[in-house]
């Protein structure tokens, strides 16, 4: 204390340079806080083997009978392979009134498959079976008139969980809470009877 | 300095305390913490949570040694822990039903806060850390359900963390981040174990220490929501006040008694609880191509997951559950009355509170319903019953909260 008592010229303490090391000192702190954060978020995203677990699933469609559903696994999702009637595609267009999203605008498909039919080759619907709600899994009720599930039911799927309902391609009616249709995962066929789901019909390259 | 301190100046009990200052700190938090007198049953609930906390903690690390985190052996782990592993079969059912009534007191003692105004100014962070604590418990209960990988497991988690997805623009890449894969496995077990055993019982032992220190600065609410520190004696403790030890330590042993028969016997003859305390889709392992008909959360978490399900929109409805549990926050806020506890307020107030606790528990029941017919129009009506109690909250408390208080807290000598 003597040393400046003596010295009557202590220079003042420059306010805004200390704030201004103050803050660049803290934001420095920050951003290394934050880049170091990055390893550990990163380390919760699927490993390499569950990636290459995520490879194409191939289905034989000789087999299927019109109207049978078959359920596959491609990247731990069920996907539903249903081969339609006739009578199941004809019903398709009488109901566009009662659904949230006819022509799958907002809904989650590949580009080859929003169309009417919401598949490749109409008679196949392929499916993620996966509410789109919540995801359970929407149970197969492919008998129209069938009053449990709803009044004039044209035949599709009903998700017990929480009472979502879709038609015949997937597609959610009024009513359910559900607010989009069920997905459709990208495939493709290679001839007339292989399914091969997780490959692009367009780009027939596997989908990252 | 305490009394305590001068007993003990010298000798060994001096050399420690001067090191480390157990007597003092004993002197601060216990026999020199006064409570206000007129305590009742509602008062016990506090110190049974910390109760049921420490238990879980003690069950849950013997449980740790035999459970083996993964898609293909979390089930048969606790499978063969339980059949094989001595006394497991009753520890492991001590774990599961813990977590039960760790839920049941903490509501109670939510309960308490809603009836005396607990949360009400000075007392605003002490609820808010509550509701941290709350909030921290339920994360930590819906991992610790997801572990033993039974059916409902999988499809609880499937649902729970697709919740995510609902997320605009990040929702599908956030819920993968979640599970670590395209769908639950093996690294959303490993992950789960880890937050359930480590990260969140860290969290909520600091959180817990932060409720307690916040307690003691302001100190305890009462039953008649009156502040015993602006009534003090000669000696300047409270007059209505008492020495939480012996006097509320000895009280809460009984309750620690009564609670812990009542824990015996569920524990020993209805650990299931007739299916709410363990689902039965939980008695078989976990199988992605079968949904139970049913998905029903435990108990505790029904009372959001209706107002989920009454919503026949999926944002919105996200939204509004986590709305319904992020209210509670704004609480200490919400409420307008000069008066705290209901027994100074007016009927409006009582009404209010009452059809309230009568919504949550019908929305409880509703969650645990399947979604048709008349119960999703109930799920409706009580989900706008719940949200009303927080949007009329301001005005009825404002309107007839502020009726004249006793000078001292009601008490009769027993």
């Amino acid at each position: 204390m003597s040393d400046h008592a003596a010295d009557d010229t202590v220079p003042e303490v420059d306010e805004s340079r200390r704030k201004f090391l103050i803050a660049a000192t803290a934001g420095t702190g920050a951003v290394g806080a934050v880049l170091t954060a990055v390893p550990f978020v990163a380390s919760w995203n699927p490993s390499e083997s569950a990636r290459a677990a995520g490879l194409p699933t191939e289905v034989d469609l000789s087999k299927m009978e019109p109207g049978q559903m078959t359920t596959h696994f491609w990247r731990k999702q069920q996907i539903y392979v249903v081969k339609r009637t006739p009578e199941m595609l004809a019903s398709l267009p009488t109901h566009n009134d009662k659904l949230k999203d006819p022509d799958s605008k907002e809904s989650d498909q590949p580009a080859y498959a929003k169309n009417e039919s919401r598949a490749i080759k109409p008679d196949v619907l392929v499916l993620i079976g996966t509410c789109t709600h919540l995801g359970c899994l929407p149970k197969p009720r492919f008998t129209p008139g069938d009053a449990a599930v709803m009044a004039n039911w044209p035949g599709g799927f009903f998700c017990p969980c929480h009472g979502s309902k879709f038609d015949l391609a997937g597609r959610v009616f009024d009513g359910s809470p559900a607010s989009v249709n069920l997905k459709v995962p990208p495939y493709s066929f290679e001839g007339d009877n292989k399914l091969i789901i997780g490959v692009d019909a367009t780009t027939a390259k596997g989908v990252a | 300095m305490s009394a305590a301190m001068d007993k003990s100046s010298t000798g060994f009990r001096a050399w420690f305390n001067k090191r480390l200052p157990v007597d003092q700190f004993v002197a601060d938090q216990l026999t020199g913490y006064y409570a206000p007198k007129n305590f009742n049953i509602w008062y016990f609930f506090g110190s049974l949570a910390l109760l049921v906390f420490v238990m879980q903690i003690v069950t849950g690390v013997f449980v740790t040694m035999h459970f083996k985190a993964g898609e293909t052996t979390a089930w048969n782990s606790v499978q063969y822990m339980v059949r094989e592993v001595p006394y497991m079969w009753l520890i492991q059912p001590m774990h599961a039903v813990g977590a039960s009534f760790f839920f049941i007191v903490v509501y109670l003692h939510m309960a308490r806060a809603f009836l005396y105004g607990s949360y009400k100014a000075p007392r605003e962070l002490l609820w808010v850390i509550g509701m941290l604590i709350y909030l921290a418990l339920m994360a930590e209960a819906f991992m610790g359900y997801v572990l033993p990988f039974g059916n409902m497991s999988y499809w609880g988690a499937q649902v729970i963390i697709n919740l995510f997805g609902t997320i605009p623009g990040i929702g599908p890449d956030l819920v993968e981040w979640i599970r670590g894969d395209y769908g639950i496995g093996d690294a959303t077990l490993t992950r789960f174990f880890s937050l359930h055993v480590i990260a969140l019982p860290f969290i909520i032992a600091l959180l817990v220490m932060l409720h307690l220190v916040a307690l003691r600065q302001v100190g305890s609410n009462n039953p008649d929501g009156i502040e015993i520190k602006e009534k003090l004696g000669p000696d300047g403790k409270p007059l209505d006040g008492i020495p939480f030890h012996p006097y509320y330590t000895l009280k809460d042993i009984v309750g620690v008694g009564l609670f812990l028969t009542l824990f015996a016997i569920v524990v020993f003859f209805v650990p299931t609880f007739g299916g709410l305390f363990m689902e039965a889709p939980n008695f078989e392992p976990a199988n992605p191509s079968s949904t139970p008909e049913h998905i029903a959360p435990v108990w505790y978490f029904t009372p959001y997951y209706a107002i989920l399900r009454a919503v026949p929109d999926q944002k919105l409805g996200a939204l509004l559950m986590a709305l319904s549990v992020a209210a509670f926050l704004f609480l200490p806020w919400l409420d307008r009355a000069k008066n705290k506890s209901i027994r100074y307020r007016g009927l409006a107030s009582k009404l209010l509170l009452g059809v309230f606790f009568i919504t949550f528990l019908m929305l409880m029941w509703l969650g645990l319903k399947p979604a048709d017919g008349i119960y999703v129009l109930l799920a409706r009506i009580f989900t706008t019953l719940y949200f009303a109690f927080f949007i009329l909250l301001p005005f009825v408390s404002k309107a007839d909260g502020n009726g004249p208080v006793p000078d001292r807290v009601t008490y009769h000598a027993h």
